[in-house]
């Protein structure tokens, strides 16, 4: 079971990659030409990423006549997400931010 | 479908914190107060009373927690329901919140507690979507661990 969380860590490891990633998964579907146009990185290199990122099934393709189209497939997180150690880290932050705002109020 | 108690789990965090539980209390049930450490919310401190906490919505998640306030015990005891909204209501995270203020010698113990995590849920869709959210912080930190 390590091997599906391994290859989706590693894949998202690269910030070039995860933000590919995370612009699918904000805008929606995308060309390569599109993706290109904002990933500061040539169109080989925008496609050498979707190519990882479809292999760890992160991302979906389709072809519609001369382009072929990108969308994220947020599920494919699933083997990460355990709600538990979310919450954890996302509690301890705003623990954080409470005393940071203790530190301010007055008494 | 009802889940035998032993079929959850509970996550605890504790804090000691150099200020008296009534200052404490203040941040913990003051709409916007609570707005700056936690989020935008309607909560008032009334048993009964429906709130929402309102995170930035993003595809997939609303963004929106339906929230029910269940116990208020001035500068001791807050509790209320933590629960997924809209149309992952049903199949979604159902938790319960709760906050305890314990006075020590320097100022305050502060526990919270969300129970009634439930191992299926940790495969939903929303939970997907958000936990990428929440995930992308700690992602260096694990990739480094993974070597």
């Amino acid at each position: 079971m390590r091997a599906v969380p391994d290859r989706l860590f590693k894949s998202l490891a690269d910030p070039t990659r995860r933000a590919i990633f995370e612009r699918l998964a904000r805008d929606g579907e995308q060309t390569v030409r599109a993706l290109t146009d904002r990933a500061g990185v040539s169109q080989p290199a925008v496609s050498k990423h979707l190519a990882v990122l479809k292999l760890a099934g992160l991302v979906r393709d389709r072809r519609e006549g001369r382009e072929t189209h990108y969308s994220a497939r947020p599920q494919a997180l699933k083997p990460l997400i355990d709600w538990m150690s979310l919450y954890a880290a996302f509690w301890r932050e705003r623990f954080d931010r409470l005393e940071t705002l203790l530190n301010r109020m007055d008494q | 479908m009802t889940q035998p108690a032993a079929a959850t789990r509970s996550l605890v965090i504790e804090r000691e914190m150099p200020h008296p539980p009534e200052k404490i209390w203040r941040a913990l049930t003051q709409g916007p107060l609570i707005e700056e450490w936690l989020m935008k919310n309607d909560f008032q401190p009334v048993v009964g009373h429906r709130f929402n906490f309102r995170a930035t919505p993003m595809p997939h998640w609303n963004g929106v927690t339906d929230c029910q306030v269940l116990v208020v015990e001035p500068n001791k005891r807050l509790s209320y329901s933590w629960n997924a909204s809209g149309e992952e209501a049903a199949k979604g995270l159902k938790t319960v919140v709760t906050w305890t203020l314990t006075p020590t010698k320097g100022g305050t113990h502060v526990r919270m507690e969300q129970s009634g995590f439930r191992p299926e849920e940790e495969a939903n869709y929303q939970g997907a979507s958000y936990g990428w959210q929440q995930f992308v912080g700690g992602l260096e930190r694990v990739v480094a661990g993974l070597k």
